[in-house]
C-alpha cells in the first residue's frame, strides 16, 4: 500500500514493469529506454523523499510495512531471546524486551512494538504501553547493570496509553521512574527512534548516551493531532501542527535533541526493509564501539550532561 | 532580583489570578455558598464553608510555606526564547509577552531559598496562571538549577507543582525538560537531602511524568486533579464515563500513588514534620568497616 505522494513513483515503476514484459514478449531490446526510465525513477524518488513536508514524514514514520521493533530484533540482531513480564502485574505486549547479540556482543534490548496487521495491532495496543511495560523495561535496566551489558532501545510509539487502568496503575509515576532509572545506567545505552517517538512514553526508554533517529522517523512532545485539537481546536489541522512542532529528524538534529540521523535507503524504510535494518545495525555497532571504552562514571556523567544541557533560553536583559 | 520587583503587582484584573471572579463576593464553585473574597484569601484560598481548595497565587503559596522574611528568590534571571518560531492562533512570543505582563515574571516558576519552620529548604513553586504552568526550557532550567543549588547548599528540596504539562510551543525541547529535571535531582539523592513534592490542582502530563512524582515524600492537596493524560483524552479513548473522583488526590491516595492528602492549612506543619523525621539518626556509614556488619 503506498502513501498518496508515492503514486507517481508507483506509476513509473508500473510503466517500467510493463515495458520489460513487453520487451520480453516481443523479443525486442528496450534496454536503453528502460535504463532511461530507471534513471528517471531514481531521480523522482530522490526528489520526492528529499522534499517531503513534515506531515508527509509523519505518514512515512507510521507507514504500513515500515520495519517494527520485532523486525529489527529478528533481522538486525542475532539470537534474540524474549523475556516477558514485569514481575508485578503482567506482561505488556506493547514493549518487547530481551537479550540478543549484536556484532558479536550480548546486549539488552527494549523495543516498542506496533502491530504489523490489525490483529497484532490490537494485541500490541497500537504500541501504546501500560505501566507494566515500563516496569518491564526497568527490570531490563537492572539486568543490564548487573551483568554489565549495553542497552539498546528501539522507540516506536504514539505515546503511553491514556486509559483508565493505566492511570490507576500510575502511568506518570512509572514514566518518571523509568527516565530516572535509565539515566542511572552504569552501562552504555543507545536509543534509536525507528518510527514514532511519542512524547513521555517514548522518552521513558530514550535517556541514552546516544540518541539516534531514522531519517523519516519523528519525535515529538505531543502528536500533531492532539496538538491541533488543543491549539487549533481542530484535530484536522494536524498538518499545521506537524509543521509548527518541528518533529522531523533534521529538525531534532538542529535542536540537539538527537545525536545522529541514520539515512534511509532511497525510497524510505518501508520500501527497502532489509537495507534499512542493515543500516541501523551498522550504526548501532559503531555507536557501541565508541561507548565501550567509557567507565561507568564517564557514562553516567555524559548522559547527565547530555540531558542537563538541553533547552533554549537567554539571560533577562 | 530585588524582592520588591518580584512581589510587584501591576495587573489590571485579579480575575485569573485566584481562579475566581472579580468583586467583593464570589460564589463557591464547589458548594455555591456566597463567600466574602477577603475571607477566602485570609483562609489561604480555601472556601470557609466547604473546604474546597482554590488554586493559589505563587506569592501566597510562598507566604504560606516560608518563614517570615526568609524567602530569597533564585529564579528570574533567564527568559524563554522561541526556538521553533511557533505560531498557532497567536505567535508564541505574544503568548509569552501577555503572560509575562499578567504575572510579572519571565516564566511559570519561582524558585528560591527559604526557611521552613526553621529548616533550610529550596522552594520551587509553579505558576499555573502563567501559560497553564507549562514546562518549557526556562521552567526546566530553573528547577534543575534549584535542585543543584540545594545540593550544594545542603538544603532540602520542596516543590509545589501546578501544570498542564510540557509546553507544546517549545516542541521536543519541552519534552527533554522531563529528563533534565529528573537528572538534576540526582545530587540530592547522593547527598541524602530530602525531596518533598506537593501536587496541587492541576498537575498533569509531562510534569507528573517527571520530577513531580519523584519526591521521597509525595503529598497532594485535597481535590487536586493529578494525571498523566487529561480526563477528556481518556474519555475520548475509552468512550465511556469516568468514575466519580477519578484522578483526584483522594483517588490516588487510595491507589497507593501518594503518601497523603494534606489540607493546605496543615501543609507547612506536615512538611516540617517529615523533614525533621527524615534527618538520619544513625551515624554516617564509614567506608571500610562495612564487613563488620556482615558477621
Amino acid at each position: 500500500m503506498s502513501l498518496p505522494f508515492e503514486r507517481p513513483i508507483d506509476e513509473l515503476e508500473a510503466k517500467i514493469r510493463d515495458m520489460r514484459a513487453y520487451a520480453g514478449q516481443q523479443e525486442i531490446d528496450l534496454g536503453s529506454e528502460i535504463e532511461a526510465l530507471q534513471g528517471r525513477l531514481d531521480g523522482l524518488k530522490r526528489e520526492t523523499y528529499d522534499n517531503l513536508t513534515r506531515w508527509q514524514r509523519v505518514q512515512v514514520a507510521r507507514a504500513p510495512g515500515r520495519p517494527t521493533g520485532l523486525d529489527y530484533l529478528q533481522h538486525a540482531f542475532e539470537g534474540f531471546v524474549e523475556l516477558h513480564g514485569d514481575r508485578n502485574l503482567g506482561d505488556d505486549p506493547a514493549i518487547v524486551t530481551g537479550l540478543a547479540r549484536l556484532g558479536g556482543s550480548s546486549v539488552v534490548v527494549i523495543a516498542q512494538q506496533k502491530g504489523r496487521d490489525t490483529k497484532e495491532n490490537i494485541h500490541r495496543n497500537f504500541g501504546m504501553s501500560h505501566p507494566s511495560g515500563y516496569r518491564k523495561a526497568m527490570r531490563m535496566f537492572d539486568l543490564a547493570d548487573k551483568f554489565r551489558l549495553p542497552v539498546i532501545s528501539l522507540i516506536d510509539t504514539p505515546g503511553a496509553y491514556p486509559g483508565l487502568a493505566a492511570e490507576e496503575q500510575g502511568q506518570a509515576w512509572v514514566i518518571a521512574e523509568s527516565i530516572q532509572r535509565m539515566a542511572r545506567l552504569k552501562v552504555p545505552a543507545v536509543s534509536v527512534v525507528i518510527g514514532e517517538g511519542g512524547s513521555g512514553g517514548a522518552l521513558a526508554i530514550g535517556v541514552a548516551n546516544r540518541v539516534l533517529i531514522l531519517e523519516n522517523a519523528i519525535y515529538s512532545v505531543i502528536s500533531p493531532e492532539s496538538c491541533a485539537a488543543i491549539l487549533w481546536r481542530d484535530a484536522g489541522e494536524a498538518e499545521k501542527a506537524a509543521e509548527a512542532l518541528r518533529i522531523t529528524a533534521r529538525d531534532l538534529m538542529a535542536l540537539g535533541v538527537v545525536d545522529r540521523v541514520i539515512a534511509e535507503p532511497l525510497g524510505a524504510a518501508h520500501n527497502n526493509r532489509d537495507a534499512a535494518m542493515e543500516l541501523v545495525k551498522q550504526a548501532l555497532i559503531e555507536e557501541l564501539a565508541l561507548l565501550a571504552p567509557l567507565t561507568p562514571e564517564q557514562l553516567l556523567d555524559s548522559r547527565y550532561r547530555r540531558f542537563r544541557s538541553l533547552g533554549s533560553f537567554q539571560a533577562v536583559a | 532580583m530585588a524582592l520588591e520587583r518580584w512581589f510587584r503587582r501591576n495587573r489590571p484584573t485579579k480575575k485569573e489570578d485566584d481562579n475566581s471572579p472579580a468583586g467583593l463576593w464570589l460564589k463557591c464553585e464547589s458548594c455555591n455558598a456566597q463567600i466574602y473574597r477577603k475571607d477566602l484569601v485570609a483562609n489561604t484560598y480555601i472556601c470557609p464553608e466547604c473546604g474546597h481548595h482554590y488554586r493559589m497565587p505563587v506569592e501566597a503559596r510562598i507566604a504560606l510555606l516560608a518563614d517570615d522574611d526568609s524567602f530569597v528568590p533564585w529564579s528570574g534571571d533567564i527568559e524563554p526564547l522561541d526556538p521553533l518560531e511557533f505560531v498557532d492562533a497567536k505567535p508564541y512570543t505574544e503568548r509569552l509577552e501577555a503572560a509575562r505582563e499578567k504575572q510579572g515574571r519571565p516564566d511559570a516558576i519561582v524558585t528560591g531559598a527559604a526557611l521552613l519552620s526553621g529548616q533550610p529548604v529550596a522552594l520551587v513553586v509553579m505558576d499555573f496562571f502563567f501559560m497553564a504552568g507549562s514546562m518549557g526550557s526556562v521552567v526546566g532550567e530553573e528547577i534543575a538549577r534549584a535542585a543543584e543549588r540545594a545540593t550544594d547548599e545542603g538544603r532540602a528540596f520542596v516543590a509545589i507543582t501546578a501544570s498542564g504539562g510540557a509546553r507544546m510551543q517549545e516542541g521536543a525541547l519541552s519534552l527533554m525538560q522531563m529528563a533534565k529535571t529528573t537528572v538534576a535531582l540526582e545530587g540530592l539523592a547522593r547527598k541524602h537531602l530530602p525531596y518533598v513534592s506537593v501536587l496541587t490542582d492541576p498537575t498533569t502530563g509531562g510534569v507528573t511524568a517527571s520530577f513531580a512524582t519523584l519526591g521521597d515524600i509525595i503529598f497532594a492537596e485535597p481535590g487536586a486533579l493529578i494525571s498523566f493524560a487529561g480526563p477528556r483524552v481518556i474519555q475520548q479513548t475509552i468512550r465511556q464515563d469516568l468514575p466519580e473522583g477519578f484522578q483526584r488526590a483522594e483517588f490516588l491516595l487510595q491507589k497507593g500513588m501518594v503518601d497523603d492528602v494534606v489540607d493546605r492549612r496543615a501543609l507547612k506543619g506536615r512538611i516540617a514534620e517529615v523533614l525533621m523525621l527524615l534527618r538520619g539518626s544513625l551515624p554516617e556509614p564509614e567506608k571500610g568497616v562495612a564487613s563488620v556488619a556482615a558477621v
